[in-house]
């Protein structure tokens, strides 16, 4: 049994990395033109490393299964991000930003790695306005902030309701700079199906190219998971279409550890389901809690009245609206975590005042925002948002509030990583949404993007030297060998056997029953005994897929049936992963609420004594139990409390 | 709802198109044009035939993938979006729609409705960016820039590079997705620098990969799911000073004949 080293250097927590730094090795210009590097995948995280290894003189490949790097779903993010430059004199700081993200993930992400995400997030701001990223200015022409959940300071950069697309292009261009001075040689509309391991050591990948279907063997001195997360593992959620688990789920297989896999974000601002035809979630940005604010009605029958299209919600009178989350947090307000603001519009719908003829949605209103500002401002704000609200709902919310709902948005149990984003196994690293380690059980607003970009552009490309300055004399990745053969082959036999099921449900048809069983037993409220049967459940849902399963054409020309249908193989078997991990925990914290664990108020009550750790899971093998290791979470600079947005 | 589908089908690159008809029934008005699209490939695939091949990814508007041209109008009759945010209230019960690729020189079809838009990469590596190694630069504050420039970087920014604007032109030109970077660049202090290098790398490489030259006819402007405003656009841009203060002059005494951008962008230097 491998043994857990998470590698966090010893000295106080503000030093560690400084210290580290000083540390690790460092490869020479020369011998750095010798080493390869493969990236998998083109979002913040991805692109924003491949475009720092390039500029250091690796050679680098980066892989993206979209036509172009720019569309990984990063490019989706809303709001913004966040960073400690304490420019509104607010009293942040570097261990302010750390603490409300420790807080915020619930105590159990790792202290030193979040300590370092604070650190570097500064850099992170400087660096996109170097490269030109229009970020929102003050007239004075500095620049703006806003608020986010978790945080009482004003710390989130944001360009408009685009951010991810301003950084996203802001790391793209680096990179596409680099793929025109050939130091990057990129990869679209190519899909990573397995990792290959020579040695112990990860030396390369098996591609599929999405045109053609050809199998492809690319070898090199160390690869890097950028592949985000897996959140579409519950069919419907805020995700791309195309986002998926598969090669986190493939590196599991081959050793990599997985952790914490149930620890799934539901977002509490999402555009409500509008019927059994629908194929994806979408978020309205966390921004809008900044000026709308979160109501039901306090009557029964003005919830009836509403439903029956008899009342409007602007009818209703002040006095009878139940603005919950004012009332339940007066600290915070509309600004908790998305955890708390997810279950307490569930504990109002479950209540019977949800709002819409589901039942399944509450108000986000902006009256009281428009009153006091004026539309013009919150049009300057939210323009682009209040738009794609009216295009997909039919509804002008400057007139009649919004209505949404909780869904699956982010995941941020993923690959264990040590301190240096190295997994389990040598050489393959995990960086961004893909790794498990800064957002605990419960990832803040505006953090997502932060991570992505200090992973990629100020952590990585200092750690991965330490490793590949020991590989200096490691010659070019020969992919003539019994590995990359044994992998191709299990890679070329996994797409055979899909095809040839030639069974009777399509794979979207399968997607949606496992969507269902994760949505309602792994979900937003767990239970033993809903977890138990999501196990049986999803047992049964892989037996029927592997038997059922139609995948039509062939795999040598674009067919995106056959990249569903593999994507869908992974998720079968991590959906499982995830319920087992949420049985083990009893406990609830941040967005694992498991209902037998709660305080009489209905907060999530932890359980630090028991289960201060990390759940890290090993592979055993297609019918073997996977082994639990644990990491156990220390807190040195921070005093461990329960969660308080009340005061 | 129920609908007839006319779509585009062809096999691959090298292979002769045609278009196809198809029934769709009991569509939600409340649903996307894209689930109208895979309600069809369901009944497709469960009837033994071959899926529509369509790309699409985020469904909210933003990351270009979708690419559909539908009763001859990019990205559908709605304005100011992209294909996966339109939906089906905006047809009637019993119409027909026509659906096609996008149709440029420059962006083969790689299969129905799928096309490569590598062209547009290409042309964002001759040029579309500012050169800048990580670290070492300025603290973010250090340069002030005026609100109203970060404000008009930030609308010529918006571009999802979706090709819509190709697509729709009628001599196939990508002048507006061009225009719009390096607007967005030239707008700020950190991108003026290399403003005019920048400009003409990218339009010569435009040229090169085989897009057709600007007339101007701001079909671009109106098919634009991003609303990238006229300003940025052809030859227009060149007069409003966005491309570089050399262009500028330079345009402004061409602008008798305003034809061609690229051309425009060569006779200076």
């Amino acid at each position: 049994m491998a043994k857990l080293d998470s590698k966090v250097p010893a000295g106080p927590v503000a030093e560690k990395w400084s210290k580290h730094k000083s540390e690790i090795k460092v490869v020479s210009p020369a011998n750095k033109r010798k080493l390869d590097v493969i990236i998998i995948g083109t979002g913040l995280g991805g692109a924003s490393a491949a475009a720092s290894l390039g500029e250091l003189g690796y050679n680098v490949k980066v892989f993206c299964i979209s036509d172009s790097p720019r569309r990984a779903h990063s490019i989706a993010a809303q709001g913004g991000i966040n960073a400690a430059k304490n420019y509104q004199n607010d009293n942040d700081s570097v261990y302010r930003l750390f603490y409300d993200t420790i807080k915020g993930g619930d105590y159990r992400a790792r202290e030193a790695n979040v300590y370092r995400l604070a650190e570097v997030s500064n850099l992170i701001i400087d660096q996109c306005v170097a490269q030109g990223v229009p970020f929102a200015r003050e007239y004075g022409g500095l620049l703006d902030n806003r608020s986010f959940g978790g945080a009482q300071v004003s710390r989130t950069f944001y360009a408009r309701g685009q951010t991810g697309q301003q950084l996203l292009l802001g790391a793209y261009a680096a990179l596409n700079r680099q793929i025109a001075k050939g130091s990057v040689k990129s990869f679209p509309r190519h899909e990573i199906l397995d990792i290959v391991i020579v040695d112990g050591k990860a030396r390369g990948v098996i591609a599929r190219n999405l045109v053609t279907g050809e199998i492809e063997r690319h070898g090199a001195h160390a690869v890097v998971m950028a592949t985000g997360g897996y959140g579409n593992v519950f069919f419907l959620s805020t995700n791309a279409m195309n986002s998926n688990g598969s090669v986190a789920w493939q590196a599991y297989k081959k050793g990599a550890f997985f952790a914490n896999p149930c620890f799934t974000q539901i977002h509490p601002t999402c555009i409500p389901v509008h019927g059994t035809q629908q194929s994806k979630l979408t978020l309205m940005s966390e921004s809008l809690r900044n000026d709308g604010r979160i109501w039901v009605p306090k009557k029964k029958e003005d919830v009836e009245a509403l439903r029956a299209h008899t009342k409007k919600p602007s009818q209703i009178a002040e006095e009878d609206r139940d603005y919950y989350l004012e009332r339940r947090y007066p600290a915070f307000g509309n600004l908790v975590p998305r955890d708390v603001a997810s279950r307490a519009a569930k504990e109002r719908c479950d209540a019977g005042f949800g709002v819409n003829e589901t039942g399944l949605a509450v108000f986000l209103d902006f009256k009281t925002a428009i009153e006091r500002l004026g539309k013009d401002v919150i049009k300057a704000r939210y323009g682009n948002l209040f738009q794609m609200y009216e295009k997909i709902t039919d509804t002008d919310p400057y007139k009649e509030p919004m209505m949404i709902y909780p869904a699956v948005h982010y995941t941020m149990g993923g690959i264990w990583v040590d301190y240096n984003l190295m997994t389990t196994i040598p050489g393959l690293y995990a960086i961004g949404e893909a790794n498990f380690s800064d957002h605990g059980a419960n990832r803040l607003g505006a953090s997502a993007l932060m991570q992505g970009l200090a992973d990629g552009y100020f952590v990585l490309p200092y750690t991965i030297g330490d490793y590949l300055s020991h590989e200096i004399q490691s010659p070019k990745v020969d992919t003539n060998t019994p590995e990359f053969e044994a992998a191709e082959k299990a890679v070329k036999e996994r797409i055979e056997k899909l095809f040839s099921i030639k069974g009777n449900q399509s794979v979207d048809d399968i997607h949606k029953k496992l969507g269902h069983v994760m949505w309602d037993m792994v979900g937003m409220a767990r239970t033993k005994e809903s977890l138990e049967k999501a196990i049986v459940e999803i047992q049964k849902i892989r037996k029927e897929f592997w038997a059922d399963v139609r995948v039509p054409g062939k795999n040598d020309e674009f067919n995106q049936e056959i990249e569903k249908a593999l994507r869908l193989a992974d998720f079968l078997e991590l959906g499982e992963l995830m319920a087992r991990d949420a049985l083990g925990r009893n406990e609830s914290c941040g967005g694992h609420f498991r209902e037998e664990y709660q305080t009489p108020e209905g907060e999530a009550q932890r359980d630090d004594e028991n289960y201060a750790y990390v759940a890290v899971w090993e592979y055993n093998g297609a019918d073997a139990e996977p082994t639990l290791h644990k990491e156990e979470l220390k807190f040195e600079a921070i005093k461990v409390a329960q969660r308080n947005y009340k005061d | 709802m129920n609908l007839t589908l006319k779509i585009w089908r062809q096999k691959d690159a090298k292979s002769q198109g045609k278009f196809e008809e198809y029934k769709v029934q009991n569509i939600s008005p409340d649903s996307s044009f894209l689930e109208m699209l895979d309600i069809l490939n369901n009944d497709l695939i469960m009837s033994g035939k071959e899926p529509i091949a369509f790309d699409h990814d985020c469904r909210e508007g933003i990351c270009g993938m979708c690419s559909l041209h539908i009763n001859g109008h990019a990205h559908g009759p709605d304005s100011e979006i992209t294909t996966c945010q339109l939906h089906m209230r905006k047809f009637k019960d019993g119409d027909t729609i026509t659906i096609e690729p996008w149709r440029s020189a420059a962006f083969p079809v790689i299969k129905d409705l799928v096309v490569d838009r590598s062209a547009y990469d290409k042309i964002l590596q001759a040029g579309g960016f500012i050169s800048v190694n990580t670290g070492g630069v300025p603290d973010a504050n250090a340069i002030p820039i005026p609100k109203a420039d970060a404000d008009e970087s930030m609308d010529a920014a918006a571009c999802i590079g979706c090709g819509a604007c190709a697509a729709t032109c009628k001599n196939g030109s990508a002048m507006l997705f061009v225009a719009a970077r390096v607007s967005s660049l030239a707008k700020l202090p950190q991108g003026k620098v290399e403003g005019a290098r920048r400009a003409k790398a990218m339009v010569a490489k435009m040229d090169e990969l085989g897009f057709g030259n600007c007339t101007n006819t701001g079909a671009c402007e109106a098919e634009c799911p991003k609303a990238i405003p006229s300003r940025t656009s052809p030859a227009s841009t060149a007069s409003s000073s966005t491309l570089s203060s050399r262009t500028k002059s330079r345009t402004l005494t061409q602008t008798t004949e305003p034809r061609f951008l690229g051309s425009v962008v060569y006779i200076d230097n």
